[in-house]
């Protein structure tokens, strides 16, 4: 049988509920009556909890239960570059740990590599009970193909309950093909998870419509349950010395390994420390800066704080600051503790890729301009007034 | 060269506002358009045709009014347009999308280069381009910010990354998702405009495609939506004022515990 969704003539009021619950702009009311559009209609639901009369039956197929029971754990992929593990991986052990929890399973670490045994410790002080993994010089940079093949091979065999994943460029290339390939569901981008203990479901929120709306999803018949999340929402694991994990060492023939694409180069271009999407700190700037003098003030202020520096989009199509320190929808999304955006106005485009920072300072001449409905503390004035002595100030009181 | 370009109609998020009376998406008034990072995608074969000849084909999976995302593909250079649409793919999350479009390229055959864009903008993902790769069983590069070399079974790419930029080599055929970085994409003009009015959009179904049913749609896509919601609007906060001093050691004291 196919899902369906159909509308109880009898019940609808015609109050209209459900249009404006609707995220996809699929029902309309046609003689006091809803009428669902079903070239735009995705089954989400949204009407259904909208209505009050009941009016609105979806059915929902999910085929014959098949048993799961076979699965169990908690995985996470923990990601290195030259051999160093990326921060990311200790936010997922962190979450993993009160995933593993909740279902009194094992939080177990995979990490891929070349000549990374001895980096096994930092895993387990994280807070892992089993690490996989696998050593080989193919390995030692990320490579879609035997990166993909080795997660298939040991999800294959190991069958983990839920697998996590940086939402990182490596993550979300390897991930999205991993869950094709083992026929798993997968969610992107979450930034929140829990369990629900009686179905052992995981609970994926995330933004959707550039963080307009917000979805909770399921995979309630296919296992692994696969996420990713992004940087810096979760936690890091606390270290504690003390853990010891289980390390199993896998071994893969060469066809496992081998790759159709070849790396030729690895080249770092960032010319600060610290890169925008791992940054606690991010001084951005817009147009309001003026021109490329004007970042030279931002990077001040961002190297006393120990932060990375951001802009807007149009600071960048100016050619002011290059594209990889581009915050928003064009760009990257940010989620640092601290965003202080200066001269920046706050267009949508923008908005999106940092309103889910912690603590947002905007620092404007106009009090209108939109950013301010998103700050948590505005100054209106001028930046190039604020900004050096903010610099100075920070300075100082950083020096204590 | 045979060159696909894989779009999505999405809602122009600049638009989506949220109605603060009943807290739900304002949806009127909203136009479609090409997801944004398609559009780089789409310049980008339409580049690679002028350097190595060959045909480009968008391809959109949609309803039935995605047909004027494709004449737009048309009039920024693309040869043809191929309309996937069936009531079967409602409810399709990215392994099912990916299914999709995956088998209508099979139906292709005969073809190079795949191109995404890296996400769409509504859904943000960035899951369909590699799951189209990986049922395809074919080679992948995301992120690419520039095609260095192409020729007729290889080519070399920069891919992105957080600390700058990996150069990779691919055997071809390849899908690469695009970032912007990658180029400036050009304005139609006034010959692709005619051209995207007269071109005819193939349309094909669940049955043209020879797709199982059963991975299709809301039935083979292994999420579910179980609730959306709005989410809490952030709130301004403090605006501080006074002399340029006084607001600077005001901020700095009220930051200290973030700034360590």
């Amino acid at each position: 049988m196919a899902s369906s969704i159909a509308i109880s003539l009898d019940k609808c009021t015609g109050c209209s509920l459900c249009v404006k619950a609707c995220p996809f702009g699929a029902i309309h009311m046609a003689n006091k009556k809803a009428v669902i559009d079903m070239a735009k209609c995705t089954l989400c639901g949204a009407c259904v909890t909208a209505c009050k009369f009941m009016a609105i039956e979806l059915k929902k197929d999910s085929g014959p239960k098949k048993d799961l029971s076979g699965y169990k754990d908690v995985w996470v992929f923990c990601e290195q570059k030259k051999g160093v593990i990326q921060s990311i991986s200790f936010e997922l052990l962190g979450e993993g740990r009160k995933l593993a929890d909740k279902l009194g399973v094992k939080l177990c670490a995979v990490i891929l590599g070349s000549g990374i045994e001895s980096k096994a410790s930092e895993l387990s002080e994280r807070g892992a009970d089993k690490i996989y993994l696998v050593d080989h010089p193919a390995l030692k940079s990320y490579q879609d193909d035997p990166y993909t093949e080795i997660i298939v091979n040991l999800a294959e065999e190991h069958k983990p309950e839920i697998i996590l994943c940086g939402a990182t460029t490596i993550g979300r290339s390897l991930i999205s093909r991993v869950a094709i390939r083992i026929n798993a569901g997968l969610t992107a981008d979450c930034t929140g998870l829990d369990i629900d203990p009686e179905e052992r479901l995981l609970l994926q929120t995330r933004p959707a419509f550039g963080g307009n709306i917000m979805a909770t999803i399921i995979t309630p018949n296919h296992r692994p349950q696969m996420a990713t999340v992004r940087h810096k929402v979760m936690q890091e694991a606390a270290v504690d010395k003390s853990r010891k994990a289980e390390l199993i060492i896998k071994h893969y023939p060469e066809e496992v390994l081998k790759s159709r694409t070849k790396l030729l180069e690895i080249v770092e271009e960032i010319s600060e420390t610290v890169n925008l999407s791992e940054a606690d700190i991010i001084v951005a700037g817009g147009r309001g800066l003026g021109g490329k003098e004007g970042f030279e003030m931002i990077g001040e202020l961002a190297k006393v704080l120990g932060g990375a520096v951001g802009a807007t989009r149009g600071a960048v199509d100016a050619d002011w600051i290059p594209y990889s320190h581009q915050v928003g929808q064009t760009g990257k999304t940010v989620c640092p503790k601290l965003y202080i955006a200066c001269g920046v106005s706050g267009q949508i485009q923008h908005l999106i890729g940092m309103q889910s920072s912690k603590v947002i300072v905007a620092i404007n001449k106009d009090p209108e301009a939109p950013i301010f409905k998103v700050a948590t503390y505005g100054i209106v004035g001028d930046i190039f007034d604020i900004v050096p002595a903010l610099t100075k100030e920070f300075a100082r009181s950083l020096k204590k | 060269m045979n060159i696909i370009v894989c779009i999505k109609q999405v809602p122009n998020t600049t638009d989506v506002r949220i109605d603060p009376a009943t807290n739900t998406l304002i949806r009127d008034g909203v136009e479609s358009v090409i997801n944004p990072f398609d559009t780089y995608a789409i310049e980008e074969a339409a580049r690679l045709k002028e350097r190595c000849g060959g045909k480009v084909t968008a391809i959109t999976m949609g309803p039935p009014q995605a047909e004027s995302a494709l004449k737009e593909a048309i009039s920024l250079g693309c040869d043809e347009g191929i309309l996937v649409s069936d009531r079967k793919f409602a409810g399709s999350d990215t392994w099912a999308t990916s299914y999709t479009l995956a088998a209508a390229i099979r139906k292709i055959t005969d073809f190079d280069v795949i191109l995404c864009g890296k996400q769409a903008s509504d859904g943000d993902t960035a899951q369909v381009g590699p799951g189209i790769s990986a049922h395809l069983n074919i080679p992948q590069v995301t992120y690419v910010k520039r095609i260095v070399e192409i020729s007729a079974g290889a080519a070399k790419v920069e891919r992105m990354t957080e600390e700058g930029y990996d150069i990779v080599e691919t055997p071809l055929p390849c899908l690469f998702t695009v970032v912007k970085e990658i180029n400036t994409p050009r304005m139609p003009s006034f010959k692709g405009m005619m051209r995207a009015k007269s071109a005819k959009i193939l349309k094909w179904t669940a049955d043209d495609i020879e797709a199982d049913p059963a991975a299709l749609g809301l039935d083979g896509s292994p999420t579910r939506v179980v609730k959306i919601f709005t989410p809490e609007a952030r709130k301004g906060g403090e605006t501080l004022s006074g002399a340029t001093d006084d607001v600077s050691k005001e901020l700095v004291e009220l930051l200290k515990d973030l700034v360590i």
